[in-house]
Order: C-alpha cells, then structure tokens, then sequence
C-alpha cells in the first residue's frame, strides 16, 4: 500500500509546481483566520513564498519534456517560459496589491487565494494537452478573476465590472466549448496531438472545421480583448480594483496568447491559411480601435484599458505572421507588455490615496515636480509602451513587425507602425500633463516598501531587456521547440 | 431514424424552454421551464447511452439546485421582479443577427462532415459507472482535479461576494 502511494506521488512530479500554488492558496485561507485585518499583508508575503518555490520547480522540471497523465497535461519549454511569465505577473499583482487593499478597505486573505488559483489555471492552461483540460484551466483563472474584479463589494462600479465580465465570459465560455465540440465531432478526439494527426489527414475544405477554427478565434479574442469581442474591456478595467486591473491585463492576456500560440501554432496549424487571413484582419482592427478610442479617454484605467486592447492588436500581428519567428515574437512581446503594463498600473496606484481617487489624467498634473521619482517611473513606461528605444517596448514591437515582414506581410507591419506612432499620441499627453502643468493640489503619493520593490523590478526588466533583448529572445526561441 | 426524430424532439423542446426561461416576466415561471429544459438535457444524455449523466442531471440540477433556485425566487420579490423588462428596444434586431448566425451555422454543419462520429474519445469496455469512475481516476485525473478546485473557487467566491458586511 504505501509502495503504491510513493509510486502515485512520483507521478505527480510534472504536477508540482501547479500543486504549489494550490496548496499555498488554501492555506492562505485557513491562515486567514489566524492573522489580524492590520496585518494581512503577511499573507501576500507567504503567497510570494509560493510563487518563488513554485518558479524554482519550473526550472528544475525544464529538463523533464513529454505528455504526462494520458496526454492531458504536457511539460514543454513552451509552458515553462508562460509559466515564468504567470509568476512574474502573479508576483507583481500580489507586490503592488497590497497597500492598496489597506486603503481600499479590502484586505483580506480570500484576494491572495483567488490570485494564486487564476495563476494556477494559467498553468494548467499553458500545460494543456487537452481540449477538457485546456477548458477548466480557462475556467478556474476566468472564475477567480470574475471574482476578483467584483472584490469592492460596496462599490457599485466594481460590481458592475464583476457582472459585465462574468456574463461576457460565460458567452465566450459557450462559443468555445461548441468550437470545441464540433472539433471532437470531426476527430473523434479531444487531444491536441490526437487533432494535428487527424488534421493532416483530413479534408480541410470541410466548412466544419472552418466553423469550429472560428469559434475558437471569437472566443479567445474574448480573452485577449481583441475587436470586436473588447466591448467589456473598458468598463471592466474601469470598474475593478486597480491593482485587480493591473494583474487582468497581464495575465489572462498572457495566457490567452499561450492558448492561441499553441492552438494556432501547433494544433490548427494545417489550416494556418484560413486562420491568417482572419488572425490579420482582427491584428488591424484591433490595433486601430484601441488606439484611436484611447486618444478620447480622460480617465487613466480606461486610458490603458483601450491601450491594452491595441497591445492585443500588436501581438495578434505575429501570431497572423506565424512560423518560428513569429511565434517567438509573439511570446517575447506578452512577457514585455505584461511587465511594462503592470509597471505603468504600479503608478497609476500609487495616485490613489484616502479620499483622491487619482484615477483621472489630470491627476498627474504637475507630478513632474512633486514627486520626481513617480513621474519618472511613469515616464519610462509610459515610453516603454508607446515602443521608444531604448525600453523593452520598442524591442517587442520590432520583432512583431519584422517577423510580419518576413512573412511577406508588409502590409500589417505598416499599418501597425501607423497605429503605434498614433499611440504616441495619447501615451505622451500623460507625459505632458505630468511635466507641463502646474501641481492641481498637494497630496502625498502612497509608498510602500512592497510597492517600490515591484516598480523596481518592473522597471529594471523594462531596461534590460530593451538593451540586452538576445537573451530573452533566444529563451523564447528555444521554448518553442515544443509545439512547432 | 427514430432516434432521429426522438432527437429532434429533445432538440426543439431544449431551444424553445431556454427561449422561454429567459423571456418570461415571472421568475416562478422561467424556473418551471428551465426544469423542462434539465429533464429535456438528460433525455439526450439517454439517446447517447449516457444513463448515468442522464441520472446525475436529474438529481443534481433538476433535483436539488433548482429546488433552490426556487426557493430563493419565492423568497425574492416575485412582484418587483415581473415589472422589470426581459429586453432593451433593441432586441428584434438582435435576434435577426442571432437567427443569421445561427442559419450560418447550420448551412456550414448541413453542408460539412463528420469524420469522427462514433469515435470516442476514451475506449472502455462498457459505459457503466465503474467504467467511468476508472477513466475519471486515471486518464482524466488532472482535468477531474481542475473541477473540483473550481467548485471550490466558485464556493470562496459566492460566500466572498455574498457575505454580510461585518466589522470592516
């Protein structure tokens, strides 16, 4: 007997990280009840604990590859580069959450379980070898995260974000599962691998399968916000606790990309001549609505909320380019945005204090002078996002636009480069009204030692990567050695 | 061809009670036909050999959850609630897009095939419960897993976002 239970824990090895981060969530709750309301912030620090031993395991497993527990969950360069990803926005959400919470009124432990449980359906996400898998990983990081953006409970608008991105998310839940089904109907299988062999054998004229390709397109461009399926991006991200914002549009977006990357990429790469035409054609109109609904925004959350839609737009342009290069631009241009982003939301945090809201651009009126080192911070992101050189923002857009070009798409590369130089636009105005104008009013920015190691950190990964790019590079070439 | 049209009965009845679920202006009302609509699902379940699904959605949903639903409508204010609208003024546009995409859907799947149909996805020797229960615990341990970390999810969250404000 114990034999077989040793035996059954040792095949739970490719599970260990996953494990990780759940044990840690529930204990995060039963801790809960142990730890007074001026103190939760012990409680992300544990969290933190997690994600580290978490990350440390995820490397160590990178030398174990292959299909584990009847092809349901795969262990892959690919998911271990995502998974790093998940726990640098994991990590940074929980840094900059927690002053936060306390000023909010909504420090409680149940926000650091509901973090690592969307974290761990990431992972499962980006380990799926199956469509059921796939599915219940999509929906454990979605319901924690519904959750999540209805955490202010007297607050009406963050209520309303909960609702909106629920009801949404559950449409979007239903188109994928009837892609999914009708996938099953024509292969008779639902694992990734079982659908390529099937595919590369089967009549690909067959409007079917066309059938089900898009509805898997509608709804993960649900989940990565893309147009015209972004209609909940702006008033969810509006709606929902900053620092909830903030981990929103890094991670689910992140592991939307892993999902598509390894469904397009991978699984439906046979028909990468349909999916390109329509993954192009949503990459322009993505990048064009974002960007040009942003320029409008007087509010901060919305501002980036559209900017977010049009970072969506940018890595939909290598995904349409395809192949190698454009897989691997498309994975370094998430890692990127995700950093950069929820450094630009680090600041935009900091703004909100007892009784200032701090979410309109005119709040940052006069920043420059007041807070030098807050204006600064800002300054970099915000340059890093518009993709100046040399921040890691400029990097990402390159390699999406060149692997574009080389895909004989020029086309793309020249309407996104259109679009981002419009993005200048509504980035740089923020710039402007920090440096220009003169202070509204005198207010103390809140600090936290939690706070400034995330801004560091984020700010740091922003330089580095824009002037050493190669190693991140060539990590994420390396890590798609798995699908393609 | 009988199954065909016992299909195609359990088919039109599920569409028009969820229609009617969501467009009745008695909430009482829209829980009856939603009970339709759960008996309806696991007659499916039965025409695909699934006896023992068709028995869970009997007894889970039609049985105990929507017992509940019941009776947190009852306890709702059933007066105030059948005063609100079903729809915005939009809706007869709205449901023309739906009926296009939904002919869309139904042109492709008329005119395509099904390679796979009769496949499985897991080969086991019977459909019974202990089959299901062996391919739940083995193949299908991660996914089964997943569910039962989402069920608790869904727990935190309700309790979270329902509990009564206290000392805070």
């Amino acid at each position: 007997m114990v034999t077989s239970l040793q035996a059954f824990i040792g095949q739970l090895l490719p599970l260990y990280p996953e494990l990780v981060i759940i044990t840690i969530a529930l204990t995060v709750l039963l801790l809960d009840f142990f730890v007074d309301r001026q103190n939760k912030a012990m409680l992300g620090w544990y969290s933190l604990i997690g994600i580290v031993i978490a990350a440390s395991m995820t490397i160590k497993l990178s030398g174990l590859a292959g299909s584990f527990f009847g092809g349901t969950f795969l262990l892959d360069p690919f998911a271990a580069y995502f998974k790093l990803a998940f726990y640098t926005a994991c990590g940074l959400g929980i840094l900059i959450s927690m002053k936060y919470l306390d000023i909010e009124d909504i420090h409680r432990g149940e926000y650091y379980a509901l973090m690592l449980f969307a974290t761990s359906g990431m992972m499962l996400m980006a380990s799926a070898g199956d469509l059921i898998s796939l599915y219940l990983g999509l929906e454990l990081m979605a319901l924690s995260i519904y959750v999540l953006a209805g955490f202010m409970r007297s607050d009406s608008r963050s209520n309303e974000a909960g609702i909106k991105y629920l009801l949404l998310g559950a449409f979007s839940s239903g188109i994928m599962l009837y892609g999914m089904s009708l996938l099953y109907g024509l292969s008779g299988t639902t694992n990734l691998n079982g659908i390529l062999v099937f595919l590369r054998g089967a009549d690909l004229a067959n409007p079917v399968l066309f059938l089900s390709m898009v509805m898997l397109i509608v709804s993960f461009g649900f989940k990565v916000a893309a147009v015209p399926f972004h209609m909940w991006v702006p008033d969810v991200y509006e709606g929902a606790p900053t620092s909830v914002t903030a981990f929103m549009s890094a991670g689910p977006k992140v592991a939307g990309f892993a999902v598509l990357l390894r469904i397009f990429a991978h699984t439906l790469l046979p028909l990468q001549e349909h999916s390109t035409v329509i993954l192009a054609g949503i990459a322009m109109i993505t990048m064009a609505v974002g960007n040009i609904m942003a320029i409008a925004q007087t509010n901060i959350k919305r501002m980036l909320a559209y900017s977010s839609i049009a970072h969506a737009g940018y890595a939909l342009v290598g995904l349409a380019a395809g192949g190698r290069e454009g897989a691997a631009s498309v994975m370094l241009y998430v890692l990127i945005y995700a950093v950069m982003n929820m450094g630009a939301f680090g600041v935009v945090i900091m703004l909100r204090n007892a009784g200032v809201r701090g979410e309109e651009i005119t709040d940052f009126s006069g920043l420059g002078k007041t807070n030098k080192a807050a204006a600064f911070l800002m300054l970099i992101f915000l340059f890093s996002l518009t993709g100046i050189p040399p921040m890691a923002g400029f990097i990402g857009k390159f390699y999406i636009f060149k692997s574009a070009v080389q895909a004989g798409m020029v086309w793309l590369a020249v309407v996104g480069v259109l679009f981002s130089a419009i993005s200048a636009y509504f980035y740089l105005r923020v710039i402007m009204v920090m440096y220009m104008h003169e202070p509204k009013e005198e207010f103390n920015l809140v600090q936290s030692p939690a706070l400034a190691l995330a801004l560091a950190i984020a700010v740091t990964a922003v330089i580095v990567i824009g002037v050493y790019p190669s190693g991140v590079l060539e990590f994420a070439r390396a890590s798609i050695i798995g699908i393609l | 061809m009988i199954n065909q049209l016992i299909f195609a009965y359990f088919a039109a009845v599920i569409v028009v009670s969820a229609v009617l679920v969501i467009t009745r202006k008695n909430p009482v009302h829209s829980v009856m036909f939603m009970l339709l609509l759960f008996f309806h699902i696991a007659g499916v379940f039965v025409l695909l050999n699934a006896e023992f699904l068709a028995a869970v959605q009997l007894i889970v949903y039609a049985g105990a959850i929507l017992i509940l639903f019941l009776f947190v409508v009852i306890l709702l204010s059933v007066e105030r609630e059948s005063q609100a609208a079903r729809a915005n003024r939009f809706w007869p546009w709205l449901a023309g897009f739906g009926l296009i995409i939904a002919g869309e859907i139904a042109l492709l799947v008329l005119r395509g095939s099904f390679p796979g149909e009769g496949k499985m996805a897991v080969q086991v020797a019977g459909a019974g419960v202990r089959d299901l229960g062996v391919v739940l615990y083995s193949k299908f341990l991660v996914p089964f897993e997943i569910s039962s970390v989402i069920l608790l999810v869904g727990l935190i969250g309700a309790v979270m976002l329902a509990k009564k404000k206290t000392n805070e």
